[in-house]
């Protein structure tokens, strides 16, 4: 269902969108939750990214194709059980395929349930476009949430521990800078990430239009 | 609106119970390699896992539902099905977060012969010489464990002491700097050892050899 | 049963081990809701209702599932309750205090998604609490909540008033100020450790 006079956007666009222009973690800074919590290595975020980004395909999917049959009034609660299943499914897959994994993401597998990207994509994108175009930007999404994670994960093993993917990097004279894995260097390097992207938008309009010092905060 | 949501929930459970159908041996499979992962790592020498509950009517296989008031504990054996080791979990709660370690129990020393740390989120670098500290893990060579001639606690409390100040085989010595994450670990060992010999030592002979 | 005293529980959900600053939970509405004093207070005192409610109801289900052996039924069973019970906050705030009620507007049923609430069902049956570490649990992580919220909603009521360079605007202050915050809360752990 397009609205009369917007573009329909290509496959290709709804791919893209969720990789950049509305990456979940840097642009939309939603599901912050289980970013924080488990990016703590590389490993880590690459398997909570996977496992988001499976419940969100799945559980979108699922919602696009009963998208005509769900009655309006009880539409959310039909999202939440649906998005559940899709969690409890992948809880017991993280659990067949790797138990080691499974006790470093714990309780925040079951978590994904109350992610809101997987709800906001079900209830504003999902419930109105087809299956296809659907799983193309829940795809996309889970891609840019995951390459978030990893981003996050990547920096603060690196920092924190002196390895990436468990690998050492540096000599054993590194002195591991152990905040940056605990809770406050979460933050931090979210903060750091989102500092980076926020100068790379201002830089372009800087360019063409000198700015006018500081502004008060909003 | 009934019938699309019967529809809906009826996909939902199909969808859960097969994952769940499907993965179960996987998952069971997977626990048991963990589980032995870890009881291999204080036993030396172990080929396989059995395990029990122990409680004040005796000791029994842990495949019934666990009795009141029961402890669980793994019995190591070797390929010929002989005894190596006992192995329990203990947890105490240390700097972060509970500290959850695995010992082993010598029956015929009454001694514990070593730990693992099953999970842990004390601070890097400070509460993970638990696991590299080559000192402190001397400390589970030989604790002693021994009961009191009633058979109902332990004669000497298993007790974390200040660094350096150890004089008694059932004192531990503590890190220096991560005293609080020793005392988790002391005090792990000495609330499961306290609760689990009592039932153990008097029924040994049931699990001895199988 | 897990091993520690009621006391080290209260204490560790609230500072050592902070919902919002330690464990991360409850993100969004401590982004969200911190703006102002006057909102980060109700809001904090609902979502510890809504914890204590959700606790009691997780512990009931949990038994109830054990019990008949259906434990892939444990999450779904819990989000239902949990979002019952914010339906029932909801309905007593319009009912008793219509100008809270407005005043929390949309972020009341989010309480739904707030990751604490399923967070304190979650991980009291992850650690195997016994029903009243489950309620101190509850309670401690709810007071830890607000205090999150209220020392930053103070923090930033502060920074209206101050220059701050474009580039540094909005969630990445807010998460740096809540980085030093966690460091600040780090001090805490070890506390009721030990003995």
């Amino acid at each position: 269902m397009a609205i009369p006079g917007q573009k329909i956007p290509s496959n290709i666009d709804e791919l893209l969108e969720g990789l950049w222009k509305q990456n979940p973690v840097f642009v939309m800074v939603l599901g912050m939750c289980p970013v924080l919590a488990v990016s703590v290595s590389a490993v880590n975020a690459l398997s909570m990214g996977l496992a988001t980004t499976f419940v969100l395909v799945g559980s979108t999917l699922l919602v696009s194709l009963l998208r005509n049959v769900i009655p309006r009034e009880v539409r959310i609660a039909t999202y939440i059980l649906i998005i559940a299943t899709f969690v409890t499914v992948v809880d017991y897959l993280i659990q067949a395929i790797s138990l080691a994994v499974y006790d470093a993401l714990g309780a925040f597998i079951q978590l994904i349930v109350v992610n809101c990207i997987i709800l906001g994509r079900a209830e504003a994108h999902a419930s109105k476009t087809p299956p296809l175009r659907t799983v193309l930007n829940a795809l996309g999404m889970g891609a840019g949430f995951t390459i978030g994670l990893l981003a996050l994960g990547s920096v603060r093993e690196i920092l924190g521990a002196g390895k990436l993917f468990g690998v050492t990097l540096f000599g054993p004279d590194f002195q591991p800078w152990v905040v940056m894995v605990l809770p406050p260097g979460g933050f931090f390097v979210l903060g750091a990430w989102l500092l980076l992207f926020n100068w790379l938008k201002t830089r372009k309009p800087q360019a063409a239009q000198p700015a006018e010092g500081h502004v008060h905060g909003a | 609106m009934i019938r699309t949501l019967g529809i809906v929930a009826t996909i939902c459970g199909v969808l859960i119970v097969t994952a769940y159908e499907g993965t179960l041996d996987a998952v069971i499979a997977n626990k048991k390699i963990a589980l032995e992962r870890a009881v291999f790592k204080v036993i030396p020498g172990a080929a396989k896992v059995n395990e029990y509950w122990a409680s004040p009517t005796g000791v029994a296989p842990a495949t019934a539902a666990a009795p009141e008031g029961g402890v669980k504990f793994y019995v190591a054996r070797d390929a010929a099905g002989q005894m190596k080791g006992i192995a329990a979990e203990g947890a105490g709660k240390g700097y972060a977060d509970v500290v959850r370690i695995m010992y082993a129990y010598d029956p015929a020393r009454q001694v514990i012969t070593g730990i693992g740390v099953i999970s842990m989120r004390e601070t890097p670098g400070i509460g993970d010489k638990i696991y590299t500290d080559q000192a402190f893990l001397k400390n589970f060579e030989a604790l002693d464990v021994k009961l009191t001639t009633d058979g109902k606690a332990l004669a000497h409390a298993v007790k974390v002491v200040k660094h350096g100040t150890k004089q008694n085989p059932w004192q531990i010595d503590a890190i220096s700097g991560a005293t609080v994450t020793s005392k988790a670990i002391g005090k792990g060992i000495n609330d499961s050892a306290q609760k689990l010999l009592p039932y153990l030592v008097p029924n040994l002979d049931k699990v001895g050899s199988k | 049963m897990a091993p520690e005293s009621l006391g080290q529980i209260f204490l560790g959900a609230t500072l050592a081990n902070n919902f919002v600053l330690a464990m991360f939970l409850g993100l969004c509405p401590f982004l969200g809701v911190s703006g102002k004093l006057n909102t980060a207070a109700p809001m904090g005192a609902a979502t510890t209702f809504v914890m204590l409610v959700a606790s009691l109801c997780a512990y009931g289900l949990n038994w109830l599932v054990v019990h008949f052996d259906m434990e892939f039924l444990r999450l779904i069973s819990y989000i239902v309750i949990i979002a019952s019970a914010v339906q029932l906050v909801e309905m007593v705030l319009k009912k008793y205090s219509p100008t809270l009620f407005r005043a929390l507007g949309i972020y009341l049923p989010l309480i739904t998604t707030n990751c604490a609430v399923l967070g304190v069902a979650l991980f009291q049956t992850a650690r195997e609490y016994s029903f009243l570490q489950a309620l101190t649990f509850a309670l401690g992580g709810g007071v830890g909540f607000t205090l999150a919220l209220v020392l930053m909603a103070g923090v930033r009521e502060r920074l209206q008033l101050s220059r701050i360079p474009n580039v540094v605007q909005g969630t990445a202050l807010t998460l740096m100020l809540a980085g030093s915050l966690s460091l600040i809360f780090m001090g805490f752990a070890g506390m009721g450790a030990g003995e």
